[in-house]
């Protein structure tokens, strides 16, 4: 359709409608493009040295090779594995303690403190313990992953069921119902927005746990990956490692604006779990890339990217 | 019929105290009445004064602490363990935005396990008798305040109670959706033929909606007065009853017995 004079008000608005959304569209990967350029381009004139700022192509290269290896879908696999099982005990146990805190007015008050100073734990001071306990295996980095977002997790959970209006369990008594029936017909179902956006913070969470296990019991995974890389100066690797979740973080969220105004509500918890795998982690990643350093036996992948200039 | 004139509910010498570390509060202090099977009786009061409490006691979901609250099941056999069904109707629909029209409207039956093919037809015909079977697949959020209302009203029809306790149902809906919804829920339930109980803080609401009024005083709340409403009127639908001759006598005397109620010293402090 031709934009003429002949426009109405509305086809206009909706013209306009549009090009702000290409603008923001556009901005945004001008902006990631601005910054790819800008890094690749300080490397190439040597503003910054290479060698302990890697540069994008540094960082393709070596991802490229990782993809003719293989050694990428192993590690990312073993994450994301790791992270997901992390996540759905985290998604049961809290469950679980958050019902059981709901039914029992008592029990909540009683263990409430203990809450509060569990979830002040600095939990990733916590993976060493759980090494001397469990070994260097993936059931330590699965209760590292759950370690960092349950207690949390609970909290949140009991908070939310008891916020769930009075009146409305009020309601359900009115109609003959039990605290069985508050439960599974008011406070779970008028939870799921909480449980929904729990299930975001956890899953990024529990990302977290997973990579502080990694760097400290594991051989294989992304956590692995970034403080094998960081140790013998392969920055490049590390930050492959750090940027295979970013793709995805692009995506645009479909469902995630206004879940309940759609009927498809599956495709929101399966999108918040896509969602969360990365910005969250990537975040992580360079912070703790600054962290201590622990050696640990790295089959070089066999491709080596030569380092520019 | 003998049945009409038979009491059905009767609250004996009831009396219900709030306890706090800042002390007791009596809320309701020897309140004895009768209601007959059919009668629509309204309960107007100060606010505050303990309407709800009175409600929530009837219901079951409190316990007083002395006196007694008699249900005489006027239902063809008459066992003394059959307890009586109550209908709840509470000031806000309560719909659940996560559950269809429809699915809100059988939630009781869910609850008690009653989900037969009796019951179901009953809820489709209500649905159809009150212009919502359309709507049965609709959101809570996709329907105007009044059908909310009528829906929450089916909500509590389907259980067939002996007797419906209605706690300001339309107070929470603007004034021109409250005179309609009102009227519309009055007719359903005279039609019905239920025994209902209202408390209201509207005077105009009481008068041409009720056959009686009770007037609560102030906390410690007891029964003030109890005023039969006889209105000369061919048409008796609430709306046309605010045109009767008697409206503005009944309005005045009721307004009477509340301001006097207000002015009085309280006896006890404190909130409900």
């Amino acid at each position: 359709m031709k934009i003429t004079d002949s426009l109405s008000n509305q086809e206009k608005y909706e013209h306009a409608c549009l090009r702000h959304r290409r603008m923001v569209f556009l901005a945004r990967i001008l902006i990631l493009a601005g910054f790819l350029i800008l890094w690749e381009g300080s490397v190439r004139m040597g503003y910054v040295d290479s060698f302990f700022f890697s540069s994008p192509s540094q960082v393709a290269l070596c991802f490229i090779g990782m993809v003719k290896d293989f050694t990428f879908f192993t590690n990312t696999g073993i994450t994301l594995l790791e992270t997901l099982a992390s996540f759905l005990l985290v998604l049961l146990i809290s469950m679980l303690s958050a019902t059981l805190l709901w039914l029992s007015r008592k029990c909540s008050e009683i263990l409430e403190p203990y809450l509060v100073v569990l979830n002040s734990l600095p939990k990733s001071a916590l993976a060493p313990l759980f090494i001397v306990w469990l070994g260097t295996g993936i059931n330590t980095i699965i209760v590292a992953g759950i370690s960092v977002a349950v207690f949390g997790s609970v909290i949140n959970l009991y908070t939310g069921f008891r916020q769930v209006d009075e009146e409305k369990i009020k309601l359900i008594y009115t109609l003959g119902g039990g605290k069985r029936d508050a439960f599974f017909k008011v406070v779970l179902p008028g939870s799921v927005p909480t449980i929904l956006s729990n299930m975001k913070v956890n899953i990024g969470l529990a990302l977290v746990g997973v990579i502080i296990g990694e760097f400290l019991a594991a051989r294989r995974g992304l956590g692995y990956l970034i403080i094998y890389g960081s140790q013998v100066f392969r920055w490049w690797a590390g930050m492959t490692g750090m940027g295979i979740r970013f793709p995805s973080a692009s995506i645009p969220p479909p469902f995630l604006s206004a879940p309940f105004s759609r009927k498809k509500q599956t495709h929101t918890s399966v999108y918040v779990l896509w969602k969360s795998l990365l910005p969250r982690g990537m975040l992580h990643n360079f912070a703790c890339l600054s962290g201590k350093a622990h050696p640990a036996p790295y089959r070089i992948t066999p491709f080596h990217p030569c380092p520019v200039l | 019929m003998e049945q009409i004139e038979q009491s059905l509910l009767e609250l004996k010498d009831l009396c219900y105290s709030y306890h706090s570390l800042e002390g007791e509060t009596i809320a309701l202090s020897h309140i004895s009445f009768q209601i007959k099977k059919g009668e629509f009786t309204a309960i107007v009061g100060p606010s505050g004064c303990g309407k709800s409490t009175l409600l929530s006691l009837i219901a079951g979901l409190d316990t007083p602490e002395s006196g007694e609250i008699i249900f005489h099941n006027t239902g063809q056999p008459a066992s003394p363990e059959q307890k009586p069904r109550i209908g709840y109707m509470l000031q806000h629909d309560h719909l659940f935005e996560w559950r269809t029209i429809y699915k809100n409207v059988i939630l009781g039956l869910e609850i008690n396990h009653m989900l037969t093919p009796e019951k179901l037809e009953l809820v489709t015909k209500l649905l159809k008798d009150y212009d919502l079977y359309k709507f049965r697949d609709k959101k809570p959020s996709e329907l105007s305040g009044g059908m909310k209302q009528r829906a929450a009203l089916i909500r509590t029809l389907v259980m067939e109670p002996d007797i419906l306790l209605l706690d300001e149902p339309f107070s929470a809906l603007d004034y021109q959706t409250r005179l309609s919804v009102s009227s519309d829920i009055c007719s359903i339930i005279r039609s019905t033929g239920k025994t209902a109980l209202l408390i209201t803080h509207d005077l105009s609401e009481a008068i041409s909606l009720a056959e009686r009024i009770l007037v609560l005083s102030r906390r410690p709340a007891t029964v003030k007065c109890d005023i039969p409403v006889h209105l000369t009127l061919t048409d008796n639908s609430p709306l046309a009853s605010r045109n009767a001759p008697e409206f503005k006598d009944y309005f005045n005397l009721l307004w009477k017995e509340i301001s006097d109620e207000n002015y009085r010293q309280p006896e006890q402090s404190g909130k409900i």
